[in-house]
């Protein structure tokens, strides 16, 4: 069984997260610069008096295929690194991938990650 | 052989050296007036160089940065084709019909084309330095004054509208108005025996109430940039924006120091004026938002230190440090009034805050230079017996007051005027407002075919 990990983190963060799945072996990801909001509900910005809503933050969302039973240990980690304590930390989804394949010598399964 | 070409030599030295001692006792008074002159005409040069400095790169940097980024190049653009085109326009009848004598509202044609206009002085004007001089210098005044009302009707207007709107607002409100308050016999020129005598040292009314009163109208007549003010409008690059106001204050000590038209001790009193009212202004602004929104910002200390520039622009040659710092702080606080909550309340969309920041800061200017101008600054004003007349209120002349708000009263109504039947014509013409797709894809790729950025990252 194959999982998807995608975490939703502080950019700020990133340095940090990585440090700790390098640690821990992880020697595969991948990350994107995204934007979006979950209760945090973004901030305002003023000017000249103009006030602006801005409700999508910019965020790091970091992707990891690994086996199933590695899932507990990556999410650990990535919990413990990313954590600032308040709102706007970010989240952490689990998801069954069906199928993984190298594209280098068509590897699949287990064997590709 | 050699020894004769040394003796040749010693004797045209000793020979020259006696001439030259000779013409400087005879001529000495020729030889300070020329020292002067040429002091005067190296400070005003100078000082011209400054002031077109505060066009381009100031302004176009200023309001470059305070534009959405689809908008950025159309927005430097009509700046910077200012620089050419009124150039153009000022060589041909520009600097004639506002400095050529004419009738009080309008000057006439002698010097079209820069006839006459050389490197003799124009005792007028400017006694000692060339008239070529005082003319490039009065060029770069025309230059950024309708440059600054593009702040009003930014990221909506057609670039083609605008360079007619640009060519006639040149001709039927600038020219006159410039006329009227500093050439000669001009109606409101207070040393040249004018009707109503206003006091305007660099501008209060010829370039920052005529820019600001015809940008309000302006902002009316196009209306809102689509999506204002629910949509997300933000300033692109605030970082430009500093960049651009860093430059308008060094610029403006051209402009209002340059307007002593001499490197005298009335262009330092202008420097002083000039840069502790942007101080004060800046202050005055940040410590009114602090109160009012919570925190202070570098937007409202570079509209602060520009608002302040504004107000003291008027006042410059006149006033002493206290009354400058007064008046920086007045402005400071007044402008941003204006654009936070007067602009709010009225809702109209003076995107870059043109009117907020050069119509409000100038009459508050041209107002308060009637009340501070001193004959210890400038005694410029004599009686017959060649004494001082007294200034403003404060010299003892409350008529001073009204008459600055006389001065105020035409220039608003000449702007408004003037910037409606021009807004007609460009309407009628050309149409002033582009196409709503255009808007919304933004007007650098839509008028002008090109991108301010290009930071996507290189595939190789």
């Amino acid at each position: 069984m194959i999982k998807k990990i995608e975490a939703i983190i502080q950019p700020f963060k990133l340095d940090e997260v990585k440090e700790a799945l390098r640690a821990i072996g992880v020697d595969g990801m991948t990350i994107l610069e995204v934007r979006g909001h979950g209760r945090q509900r973004g901030h305002t910005e003023i000017y000249r008096g103009q006030e602006y809503q801005v409700d999508l933050l910019p965020k790091i969302k970091l992707e990891i295929v690994a086996p199933h039973n590695r899932v507990e240990q990556i999410a650990t980690a990535l919990i413990h690194a990313a954590r600032t304590g308040s709102i706007g930390d970010g989240k952490i989804f689990v998801s069954d991938i069906a199928e993984a394949i190298r594209i280098r010598n068509e590897d699949r399964g287990e064997d590709a990650l | 052989m050699r020894i004769k070409r040394l003796r040749l030599t010693i004797a045209s030295v000793a020979s020259l050296l006696f001439c030259g001692l000779a013409a400087a006792q005879g001529t000495s008074e020729a030889a300070v007036k020329a020292a002067q002159s040429a002091g005067d005409n190296a400070w005003m040069l100078t000082s011209t160089a400054l002031v077109l400095l505060m066009t381009g790169p100031g302004l176009a940097l200023f309001y470059g940065g305070l534009v959405r980024k689809k908008n950025v190049l159309g927005t430097m653009l009509q700046s910077f084709v200012l620089m050419a085109l009124v150039t153009v326009l000022w060589v041909i009848f520009g600097y004639s019909l506002a400095f050529g004598e004419g009738l009080p509202v309008i000057g006439n044609l002698r010097y079209a084309l820069f006839s006459g206009v050389g490197g003799v002085p124009n005792p007028d004007y400017a006694p000692t330095i060339p008239q070529q001089t005082f003319a490039m210098f009065q060029l770069m005044f025309a230059i950024i004054t309708p440059a600054l009302i593009s702040g009003a009707f930014a990221e909506r207007m057609k670039f083609s509208s605008m360079l007619l709107f640009m060519t006639l607002w040149l001709t039927i409100v600038y020219l006159p108005l410039a006329h009227m308050v500093w050439g000669k016999a001009g109606l409101l020129n207070a040393f040249s025996g004018g009707r109503f005598p206003c006091l305007d040292f660099a501008g209060g009314t010829v370039v920052h109430i005529s820019s600001g009163v015809s940008a309000l109208v302006c902002a009316l007549y196009l209306g809102k940039r689509k999506g204002y003010p629910s949509e997300l409008m933000k300033p692109h690059n605030l970082v430009l924006s500093v960049i651009g106001a860093c430059l308008l204050w060094v610029g403006w000590f051209g402009f209002n120091a340059g307007s002593a038209l001499a490197a005298s001790a009335l262009a330092t009193s202008a420097f002083v004026a000039t840069h502790v009212a942007a101080a004060a202004a800046t202050l005055g602004w940040l410590v009114a938002e602090w109160i009012m929104l919570g925190k202070p910002t570098m937007l409202g200390a570079i509209s602060g230190a520009v608002a302040g520039l504004v107000a003291i622009t008027p006042a410059s040659g006149f006033v002493t440090p206290g009354p400058a710092l007064l008046i920086g702080i007045a402005a400071g606080v007044v402008c941003f009034l204006m654009v936070s909550k007067v602009k709010q309340r009225f809702g109209y969309d003076d995107s870059l805050d043109a009117f907020g920041v050069h119509g409000a800061g100038g009459t508050l200017g041209a107002i308060l230079t009637g009340v501070f101008a001193t004959n210890l600054v400038n005694d410029g004003l004599k009686d017959s017996a060649g004494k001082a007349l007294p200034l403003g209120l404060i010299d003892g002349n409350p008529m001073q007051v009204a008459y600055q708000c006389i001065g105020v009263l035409i220039s608003w109504a000449l702007a408004a005027v003037g910037t409606i039947v021009i807004l007609k014509i460009c309407d009628a013409v050309l149409g002033v407002r582009v196409d709503p797709v255009h808007e919304e894809q933004g007007l650098d790729l839509a008028l002008h075919g090109e991108e301010a950025y290009a930071f996507e990252p290189e595939r190789s």
